[in-house]
């Protein structure tokens, strides 16, 4: 087993706040067990030393956000046996990508003095739109746990085992009394994937969607009964479009939603 | 730990119908599939000790199990078509067949294909490993069913597994049936399981003919599936002959409705089913179909008692 | 049939602290009743005062509310989204520990060692579930050994409901609202104290140690009109003549494809259904390959993966999912366990967050929408 080649793992970052690099650094009792069966090649948080790969594992956190990006992500892929990516913003394009709706030259010239020297693309776009990606770990931030679970399996040769069922049914696990039914609080838990443990419901806070929707999520039965039970369409609209509001099953409610409203406006 | 699947009607557990109360109507699979028998500690494992692998074909191979406690050896006793649990620490459970024969003393054989995180663990695995085994589980073939019979065995790639030790028993009982035929198909001749065995189970009496799905230039045997060799086999009697089939399920549908067109008695088809196991004693849920749990009132079935849930798509 | 009321006695109010310290003091832990989260719990209790005194509750499909009653009642409201399940067969059990020595892997079983728990509050739909889960972890081939342990200590006061809530239909099911069997004391709550009645030696050895009085006919006559009041209250109907055929015959009913498209797949119904008994077992090792344990956790055949077979689920979409949980929980549960896996509690009507009503369900599958042969 010492023989064998230890797998060279690198951590990329793209537009992010580093939040699941940090996750990565906050599991370093953990890794330190496995510490000797891995070589962390390329990790600029963590280390200025630098190994131009081939890697074996690349974590990538991020969303793709300017033209530059664009053509490092398909450098990285091809230096990389397995691409990884962690968080909301790889893998669906982040709090970011919220400019997808909206008109991306006038944020530019709001925020820059000197707009022309800005290159951006006008979306934010989860990593899997550029190239393949072989295992996405959800999550704003990830679950330090499900990332050493990602690391470990790979090391041990096996699949990563990461749920994919609904936030409710880890409520449910730990008692948590749901806020919708008892409290008529507006919660995202019923079409999100658990992997946060299931934190905000039992501190009274509707599911915020931080790990993306669920496996097969009935998003459009949810946000009808939010609807009939008095949420304005605005509201969900918001609900929706959150860290993972342009993963495909809440962008299409929310862009329904919005359509929605827009003709009871008009 | 023998779990025994006969009640005491004769019948294997599981599948005879039995009236409960009023409004209960005929129950298909009353719980409680070894009569009688309570099993305290179903979570027990034993250690076992990898004896010998026997690589098969491309990603099979079958692992020759030894207990590590001679005492546990000694009581071990299997039906041809049950299975086990088993489990490798870090990795996970699997049911898997039995797959030789069930008289066997020392070692007792699975052979497993590598598709998940334990099979494929198994596959890496070398003489010597360690590793739990929880068992046996499920029903068994019922032989003793056909005898006087014409028995017809049905084989789908894997599905073979838990019909060898079948087999085994029946060219060892071989003057209690009238004839023996297997009809096995596989999707290419380089799967084809246990082949070097094929000409010695021909020698001592069985009828065997293969078929594949596709074939290569070297094959001069029949292609198609295998519903096709049922097609054109010429039985004698159709009131006295009884299929055992396993293989994918659309496979045994097909199967099942080749044999009942050729006339033979849905009381005399057989088949044995797979779902998600995670526990084997009917505890966990995952292996439902319809009213039964595959786990204990089967995985041996007599078609009838299944053909209501075997078309519903998604059951 | 009302049980033999001259075996009832009286308790007064002041004292069914003394219940709860008799209990403590023989080593139980006390669960009941108590208000967390905007709802009525069951949690571990050292006092009175922790019950939700002046509390009601208020039902609908989807919609749960607390709300203040004129009274100061200690048990005037139904059932909550909690069951005594999660007590007996909790939501997380390590089963087994698997450690690799010089020997190769050794396993065993897992320490457990549970306490013995009182449950407090325990309805008469409670009671059957109860009974229900016994006949699957108890009765059948296997025993599982984690309900076993905790089931067998267990001391039961059970509390006679008065009132009903929109989504009871325990008469449907026949299994309530009047306690009938399977407890150690069950109570009547009365104005200033409780009619007790004795369903063990158990709970009557327990009673002996509390003061109470020889009930008056007056307070018989009160707790009686308070059971039927909540006999009265009870409107929603589940018509279960024939149920089990009707279901397994009705597989391809296009309703089955309807209520897929209204239903979340979330889970909640099994969650806080106090009969559903799925789990999956699942693999936690340790990081260095010496130490493994198996757990098992609550499940729901509402997961996609919950069907997984090497070739994918065989439940692949939300109708067949449904389908699998009402056929199995109204229909196969009779060939499996020899009674309906529903109780009539109503929870997975108000605890679904869509609001679907199972009674509803089962109506509109009677009419027969199409040939299914």
């Amino acid at each position: 087993m010492s023989a064998e080649p230890k797998p060279k793992i690198g951590v990329f970052k793209f537009a992010s706040c580093d939040g699941c690099q940090l996750s990565l650094l906050a599991a370093e009792d953990e890794l330190l067990t496995v510490a000797g069966k891995i070589d962390i090649a390329y990790f600029l948080e963590a280390t200025s030393h630098i190994d131009a790969g081939p890697y074996d594992i690349a974590l990538v956190e991020g969303s793709i956000t300017t033209p530059s990006d664009a053509l490092r992500i398909r450098d990285i892929r091809q230096r990389s046996k397995y691409l990884i990516t962690i968080g909301a913003c790889a893998t669906a394009g982040g709090i970011q990508a919220l400019r997808n709706w909206a008109d991306h030259d006038e944020f530019v010239r709001a925020v820059y003095a000197r707009p022309e020297y800005i290159e951006t693309l006008a979306t934010s776009t989860p990593i899997a739109e550029h190239v393949p990606v072989d295992f996405e770990l959800r999550g704003c931030p990830i679950n330090r746990h499900q990332l050493v679970e990602v690391i470990v399996s790979l090391v041990a040769g096996r699949r990563p085992k990461t749920p994919s069922h609904s936030v409710c049914l880890d409520c449910k696990r730990r008692g948590t009394v749901c806020i919708t039914v008892a409290q008529g609080v507006p919660c995202l838990g019923p079409v999100t994937q658990s992997g946060c443990g299931a934190i905000c419901p039992a501190y009274d806070r509707g599911c915020y969607g931080c790990f993306g929707p669920a496996k097969q999520c009935n998003t459009g039965s949810l946000s009808q009964q939010l609807l009939a039970d008095g949420t304005p369409a605005p509201e969900l609209v918001q609900l929706l479009r959150n860290y993972n509001g342009y993963a495909p099953e809440f962008r299409y409610e929310s862009e329904r939603l919005a359509g929605l409203n827009s003709e009871v406006i008009s | 730990m023998t779990t025994n699947k006969t009640n005491a009607s004769g019948e294997p557990g599981g599948v005879s119908p039995r009236t409960m109360s009023e409004n209960i109507v005929r129950g298909l699979t009353p719980s409680g599939s070894p009569a009688g028998q309570v099993v305290a500690e179903p979570w027990g494992y034993h250690t076992v000790r990898i004896h010998e692998i026997t690589p098969e074909v491309a990603d099979v191979a079958t692992y020759h199990l030894g207990f590590d406690d001679s005492a546990v050896a000694v009581a071990y006793r299997f039906q041809p078509g049950q299975f086990n649990m088993l489990y490798l620490p870090g990795f996970g459970e699997v049911p898997i067949s039995l797959s030789a024969d069930p008289r066997s003393s020392t070692t007792w054989a699975h052979t497993v294909r590598a598709v998940g995180n334990v099979t494929q663990k198994l596959a890496s695995s070398k003489v010597g490993d360690t590793l739990g085994l929880r068992g046996p589980f499920g029903s068994g073939w019922p032989l003793h069913t056909a005898e006087g019979h014409d028995v017809v065995i049905v084989a789908g790639g894997l599905g073979i597994a838990p019909l060898r030790p079948a087999i085994y028993e029946l060219l060892r009982q071989k003057n209690r049936f009238r004839s023996l035929t297997l009809l096995y198909g596989s999707r290419t001749p380089e799967t084809i399981l246990f082949e070097h065995e094929l000409p010695e189970w021909s020698q001592r009496g069985m009828t065997v003919q293969l078929t594949v799905d596709r074939a290569d230039a070297a094959w001069s045997g029949s292609v198609g599936v295998v519903t096709l060799l049922l097609d054109r086999l010429s039985l004698n009697d159709p009131q006295q002959t009884s299929v055992f089939m396993c293989g994918p399920e659309v496979m045994m549908r097909f199967v099942g409705k080749s044999a009942l067109a050729r006339g033979i008695p849905e009381s005399q088809l057989w088949l044995s089913m797979e779902r998600n196991m995670q526990c084997a004693i009917g505890l966990c849920g995952h292996c439902q179909l319809g009213p039964t749990f595959i786990c204990k009132d089967g995985p041996v079935y007599r078609h009838d008692h299944l053909a209501p849930f075997l078309n519903v798509e998604g059951l | 049939m009302p049980m033999n009321s001259t075996s009832s006695v009286f308790l007064a109010r002041s004292d069914l602290q003394l219940l709860i310290d008799r209990l403590a003091e023989q080593g139980f832990e006390v669960i009941g009743p108590t208000i967390s989260q905007a709802a009525i719990v069951y949690d571990r209790i050292h006092s009175v005062s922790e019950l939700p005194q002046g509390w009601t509750d208020r039902q609908a499909p989807g919609e749960y509310r607390l709300e203040r009653r004129e009274d100061d009642q200690l048990f005037g409201y139904v059932v909550g989204p909690h069951s005594w399940k999660r007590y007996l067969f909790p939501p997380l059990t390590t089963l087994t520990t698997a450690d690799l020595t010089t020997n190769g892997w050794q396993m065993r079983a897992a320490d457990d060692n549970p306490p013995k728990y009182a449950f407090l509050g325990v309805r008469a739909c409670e009671l059957a579930a109860i009974r229900v889960q016994d006949k699957v972890f108890l009765e059948g081939a296997y025993v599982d050994p984690t309900y076993q342990r905790r089931r067998q200590n267990a001391f039961i006061v059970a509390v006679n409901c008065t009132q009903a809530a929109s989504t009871c239909f325990c008469t449907s099911m026949e299994t309530g609202p009047r306690c009938r069997s399977g407890f150690d004391l069950a109570l009547t709550e009365l104005p200033d104290g409780f009619e007790v009645e004795v369903g063990t030696p158990a709970g009557e050895a327990l009673l002996l140690q509390l003061p109470t009085t020889p009930i008056a006919e007056q307070q018989l006559t009160d707790a009686e009109q308070r059971r039927q009041q909540a006999v009265d209250q009870i409107t929603r109907k589940m018509d279960t003549e024939g149920i089990r055929d009707l279901l397994l015959t009705q597989l391809n009913h296009p309703r089955w494809e309807e209520v897929g498209q209204r239903c979340l797949s979330c889970t909640n119904c099994t969650m806080v259904c106090p009969t559903c008994f799925c789990s999956s077992v699942e693999e936690v090792a340790d990081l260095e390959g010496q130490h493994s344990e198996r757990e098992r956790r609550w499940d729901s055949c509402f997961n996609l993966d919950f069907s997984y077979v090497s070739g994918g689920p065989v439940r692949r979409d939300i109708r067949s999912r449904y389908r699998q949980w009402l056929t199995h929980k109204l229909a196969s549960w009779i060939d499996q366990f020899g009674s309906s896996g529903c109780v009539g509690c109503g929870r997975c009507i108000t605890w679904c967050p869509v609001g679907i009503d199972i009674t509803e369900e089962v109506a509109a599958l009677r009419e027969v929408g199409h040939d299914n042969k």
